[in-house]
């Protein structure tokens, strides 16, 4: 791997077009914010949070939902620490502020806790909130399956399981969408492999290429985009192969396609997207939370000022909100891109840089 | 302001500061609460440090210490940062109904232990027993009283070129006690927890010249660091690559999605001195066990007034602002 120094200084050298690059994953986001890599490379470049922050792209009627459902007397909602201060439609309103208010919300670190959470409290109702895309929803599939096995009637899985492909091909279609290449998600490439990314060369003509984590990582990736559209060729390349197969794990895949079906669902910016998200397949249906306690997702209950979908659409910069830094601070957020661990505005605002 | 409290309030960063200034200090300020330090300098003959904390940590035994012995050397190092020597502290139990009388013992043999340590004795207490579900096993106050010998400590004296030194490794208590409440491994873990006073009172001999002195516990060396330059005209400048963090603390922070920099410590102070006296300060933490791993992590800077600033190994510069709010469970 070449150093830092060296990636950026090839870059420098590539043709001095100006172009928008797109990050979907929100570790990516992170890692390019902790390291300081925007203000390291050349104007020309301008690299985009797309939507890719997990918590992001739920939608505040879900969080609203979400928010009820935790009200219900015989229910914990068992969830990992991102969601538990993201509000809902009303600003402030969140599962923390629930649980000051009485709610059973426990913290765990994955949905195997849940279930074990379940085992431990046979009076409750556990219902494990599952956020993320293809790199968690092997995972969680596989506590679903756990718990049918084993007979844990207690557990149920709220799902907001979403696949990366439709919501790439609905940003694509947004209009004004303006950007000229994709560096992809690593952690899904994992498991989905990194020619499940040839739509985007062969189908609209963008660069992708999958990276991984480190800053070095990140600007091999960024090099690869400008060096495809430098050269006219896009194509997908993988430059995570120390993690990312060509073909991803087909054991991981197996495990989401045993319990998981696609189904139409609500994106926070996109809007209703067919087949983007997963729901548990109709052998599960005792364990799928959304069945089991009747849920609906209402329209929002309130007007939210809060101009996330934007962000994470990539149509408006963290710092060109209006609220950013005044009134949605990660104490007070507005969004969830302020105060998810992954969000591309708690991004800016943790890591603002200076001379 | 929220219209109750959430646990962000309790986490020892901005919500907490937030609650401090604007319902506490309104109805109770004085100059000795005013100025805000881990412990009040009182007025008298012979001066006096004051100083109280409360432990509600879970689990209450963690790799390298448990509930007594922090409720020991929490208060103890509040009272040296203040440049007090500990004399005596007070003690109060707050106890669940159905705790075990074995499990309140242990954590009394531990307090003790560390009392005797310390050289401090508990003389006066209080128990108190709430119904079963209104407490979480046990909660514990400590409060102290120091004589004071090296008067005058304070962010206030701090002065462009003025060196930041640490007494070591950071995040080792906080990634301990949150890798322990997810029930993961917890491989070579330790909380750091342990009384810093016969430190600190070497460094503030050797070298008369240090500022100010604190130990960052809640909220970590970012939050603290934070405190010595809110509102002022100078700010500080801390180098990654100096600041030590251990490999397992760095992993456990990387799995929990946590800062090193904003996670608990309960056996590091942080001290600012100016820069003719950097080289006496470092020697004397390392001549303690405790301070082996001491380094000087940053400079105070007339660039960027009022801000912590993190120079990346990159070379890039990076505002650390205060913890903003912690989803941390229960730390100390």
């Amino acid at each position: 791997m070449p150093s830092a120094e060296e990636l950026l200084k090839a870059i420098r050298e590539l043709p001095p077009m100006p172009v928008n690059l797109m990050e979907v994953c929100g570790t990516h986001t992170m890692s390019i914010a902790r390291s300081g890599i925007k203000s390291l490379l050349p104007e020309n470049v301008r690299l985009l949070s797309g939507p890719g922050c997990p918590v992001c792209v739920t939608p505040a009627e879900v969080i609203d939902a979400i928010l009820d459902l935790a009200m219900e007397k015989e229910i914990t909602v068992a969830t990992y620490g991102d969601l538990l201060r993201v509000p809902g439609s009303r600003p402030g309103d969140s599962l923390q502020r629930r649980r000051a208010l009485g709610a059973r919300v426990e913290m765990v670190y994955s949905p195997v806790d849940a279930v074990e959470l379940a085992r431990q409290s046979p009076e409750q109702q556990i219902v494990f909130l599952g956020a993320g895309f293809e790199t968690t929803a092997p995972g969680t599939a596989a506590a679903v399956l756990t718990a049918a096995e084993e007979g844990v009637r207690n557990f149920s899985l709220f799902s907001m399981l979403k696949t990366v492909e439709p919501a790439l091909r609905a940003l694509i279609r947004l209009e004004g969408f303006n950007v000229q290449g994709f560096l992809c998600p690593g952690h899904v490439a994992t498991v989905i492999g990194a020619e499940a990314f040839r739509f985007l060369p062969e189908e609209y003509g963008l660069p992708a290429v999958v990276g991984g984590f480190e800053a070095e990582d990140i600007l091999l990736a960024v090099y690869l985009l400008l060096k495809q559209l430098a050269e006219g060729q896009p194509r997908v390349q993988n430059a995570y192969p120390r993690a990312v197969a060509p073909a991803g794990n087909p054991l991981a895949r197996a495990m989401m396609e045993h319990c998981l079906e696609p189904r139409a669902d609500l994106w926070r910016g996109l809007g209703r997207i067919e087949n983007s998200g997963l729901k548990l397949r109709e052998e599960l249906k005792d364990f799928d939370a959304e069945r089991k306690f009747g849920v609906q997702i209402k329209p929002p209950a309130a007007q939210s000022p809060c101009r996330c979908g934007e962000v994470i659409t990539g149509r408006l910069s963290p710092k060109g909100c209006p609220l950013f830094g005044g009134r949605c601070t990660p104490e007070d957020p507005m969004g969830p891109c302020m105060v998810s661990s992954e969000g591309a505005c708690a991004a800016a605002y943790k890591y603002e840089t200076v001379e | 302001m929220d219209d109750i409290i959430t646990l962000d309030y309790g986490s020892g960063g901005k919500k907490t500061s937030r609650l401090i200034e604007n319902s506490i200090l309104p109805r109770l300020n004085n100059p000795a609460l005013g100025e805000l330090g881990d412990g009040a300098i009182l007025p008298g003959a012979e001066r006096l440090v004051f100083s109280t904390d409360s432990f509600v940590v879970s689990p209450l035994f963690f790799p390298g210490g448990d509930i007594g012995k922090l409720a020991v050397c929490g208060t103890v190092n509040d009272i040296a940062m203040c440049g007090g020597e500990p004399l005596y502290l007070s003690c109060a139990l707050i106890m669940e109904e159905g705790l075990p009388m074995e499990t309140l013992e242990r954590v009394l043999d531990s307090l003790r232990d560390a009392c005797r340590a310390a050289g401090v004795q508990v003389v006066t207490g209080d128990t108190k027993v709430v119904e079963r579900g209104r407490g979480d096993q046990l909660y514990i106050n400590t409060a102290g009283i120091g004589r004071l010998r090296f008067p005058g400590l304070s962010p206030k004296n701090i002065r462009e070129g003025d060196r930041v030194l640490v007494s070591g490794s950071l995040g080792d208590h906080g990634a301990t006690v949150m890798l322990a409440r997810s029930g993961m491994a917890q491989g070579e873990l330790r909380s750091d927890c342990a009384p810093l006073h016969r430190m600190a009172a070497a460094l503030l001999e050797r070298c008369p010249g240090v500022r100010v002195l604190r130990d960052p516990t809640r909220g970590g060396a970012a939050t603290t660091l934070n405190e010595f330059v809110e509102g002022a005209e100078l700010g500080i400048e801390l180098e990654e690559a100096a600041v030590p963090v251990r490999p397992a603390v760095h992993a456990a922070c990387e799995l929990l999605g946590l800062d090193p920099l904003y996670c608990a410590n309960e056996g590091k102070l942080l001290a600012v001195v100016p820069p003719e006296e950097a080289e006496a300060a470092l020697e004397t933490l390392h001549s303690f066990p405790e301070g082996a791993e001491a380094a000087l992590i940053g400079t105070v800077t007339a660039k960027n007034p009022g801000r912590l600033v993190l120079r990346t190994r990159l070379g890039g510069g990076r505002v650390l602002q205060k913890l903003a709010g912690a989803q941390l469970p229960r730390i100390c």
